[in-house]
């Protein structure tokens, strides 16, 4: 069971302030997701978390101790176009790579690593696909390889970045199903998306973000449109609000 | 002149330097090749141009002080790789450009330098289109035990290596040193550039580089299968390629790629299930 706590954090880019004091917590069970608009600062929350940027105050915190030290309980699921697919490698190996950084130098996969790799490949049921080149996978089999690989680690809290872009509406069904299952079974799950509607049905909690956090709750709390028309820049009148009835 | 009067000269004692030749060629082309996957897999190739270019003002300033060549080049090459691995960890700026920045420095540093040498034309063109004569027995030893330490650390950090070249970004968050991972590679390459200098000359290395291994892509959809054609196929057109430069006298360098080059294309057609032929068959 674990925790992700983000306590006060505030980032810079370039001597530009990106993210200013946010306040977050994803506890296990749950499914959160970020939302906002392009520049809010999400995709720069989650490197924050993987210490991949380093962050002017405040800090992380993975089940009460650093990310660093709990690297491997924190799994990522990047953007699909950070990998590169065109890489002549099959389904199982992109998974074992996710377990590089366990392996080190000079050890080789064992049993055990298998296994592991066998177990996130049948969770995100692409056992059968295991030697097929990733090169021929189509972009949902593809986000289910990356999320297979973050699982590799058997990670407890999972960070996911725009999982659905890109994808269509049945293949993104299905992975909003295997997003909230992963949270049922124990994990802290941090979405990013662009797909409010998505996320509105599948997560347990909504965070809005614009540099900062505008408001957090779940989809039932956040009936008001003011934090939405806020967080995205839009009017009263704009359709989406409608959409996602909170206006 | 036929296949055995070629291994006739080999074994010929007034001919020692063909031998010498021969190894030397066929030692680099496997070196490169098996190198060459993670360039071809990276997209660096222009990485490999620019590292065979930045080792040339090594290689003039080792030969107006007539010190080692491969040292020289060596030196400058490394130093060349580490300056663009430093400075392409800048976001703002593309690898590509940064290379671009210092490996024409690098030459033009070569060229002002070698300029100043009595006599230079004739090394010059030594240096650029590789010879197969004049190779010191030494450098066959070099030549062996540098590519017997390439292939060791190639394969110790292939694991890492892959991982980044999946995904940078994924390799970052797991830990892995990526600013190291990739000097370790640029290191290589600079050093499987020189070894090959010798023969192929500056110019045409990087075919040695880079065609074994893309041919060797486009029959493969496996890595560990790939990672041994390309050495396989490298060192076959070095040995060929090397036999037909000396039965019709042809520049060694020159003909060792084109027949790197003509496997390039007979793979591009007759490849299975993406090569041409296979294709129009299954239309």
């Amino acid at each position: 069971m674990s925790t992700l706590v983000i306590d006060h954090l505030d980032v810079d880019l370039g001597g530009r302030q990106v993210l200013r004091d946010i306040e977050l917590r994803v506890d296990a069970g749950e499914l959160v997701g970020l939302l906002g608009p392009n520049g809010a600062g999400k995709t720069t929350l989650l490197r924050a978390v993987l210490g991949l940027v380093t962050s002017r105050s405040g800090r992380v915190l993975i089940d009460g101790g650093s990310p660093r030290a709990a690297r491997h309980r924190l799994g990522y699921v990047p953007q699909r176009h950070e990998f590169a697919w065109d890489f002549p490698t099959s389904v199982e190996l992109a998974v074992m790579s996710g377990r590089t950084g366990l392996l080190g130098l000079w050890r080789r996969p064992r049993v055990a690593d298998w296994v592991a790799v066998g177990d996130a490949l049948e969770r995100v049921q692409l056992t059968d696909l295991r030697a097929r080149p990733v090169g021929e996978l189509s972009g949902g089999q593809r986000q289910r390889v990356l999320v297979a690989r973050a699982l590799a680690t058997a990670p407890g809290v999972l960070l996911l970045d725009e999982p659905y872009t890109g994808l269509d509406m049945p293949t993104q069904e299905l992975l909003g199903q295997l997003f909230r299952e992963l949270a049922d079974e124990g994990r802290a799950v941090l979405m990013t998306t662009h797909d409010l509607l998505g996320a509105r049905h599948d997560c347990s909690r909504l965070v809005l973000l614009a540099g900062t956090v505008v408001a957090q709750g779940t989809p039932e709390q956040l009936r008001d449109p003011a934090p939405w028309m806020a967080t995205f820049g839009i009017g009263p009148q704009h359709p989406v609000l409608r959409i996602l009835e909170v206006s | 002149m036929s296949f055995a009067e070629f291994l006739g000269d080999l074994f010929n004692p007034d001919l020692a330097f063909l031998p010498k030749a021969l190894a030397i060629s066929v030692m680099a082309a496997v070196i490169c090749g098996v190198v060459g996957c993670h360039v071809v897999l990276r997209g660096m190739a222009f990485i490999g141009d620019a590292v065979a270019h930045a080792v040339f003002p090594g290689v003039a300033i080792a030969f107006v002080v007539q010190g080692s060549l491969v040292l020289g080049g060596a030196v400058a090459g490394v130093a060349t790789a580490v300056m663009v691995a430093v400075f392409s960890q800048n976001r703002r700026l593309k690898e590509d450009s940064v290379i671009g920045v210092f490996f024409v420095a690098a030459f033009a540093l070569g060229i002002v330098v070698i300029s100043r040498a009595p006599g230079y034309a004739g090394s010059l063109q030594q240096f650029l289109f590789g010879s197969i004569t004049g190779i010191p027995d030494s450098d066959v030893v070099v030549v062996a035990v540098t590519g017997l330490v390439l292939l060791c650390v190639m394969a110790v950090f292939h694991r890492h290596l892959v991982a980044v070249s999946l995904d940078r970004e994924m390799a970052r968050s797991m830990g892995l040193g990526v600013f190291r991972l990739d000097l370790v590679l640029y290191v290589c390459v600079t050093l499987a550039v020189v070894v090959s200098l010798q023969t192929i000359g500056n110019i045409l290395v990087l075919a040695l580089l880079v065609t074994p291994a893309a041919t060797a892509r486009l029959l493969t959809d496996r890595l560990g299968v790939m990672m041994l054609l390309a050495p396989l196929l490298g060192g076959s057109s070095a040995f060929i390629g090397m036999y037909l430069s000396w039965s019709y006298d042809l520049p060694v360098g020159g003909t060792i790629v084109l027949v790197a080059t003509a496997g390039f294309v007979v793979a591009w057609l007759v490849a299975p299930r993406h090569g041409v032929v296979a294709r129009v068959l299954t239309r």
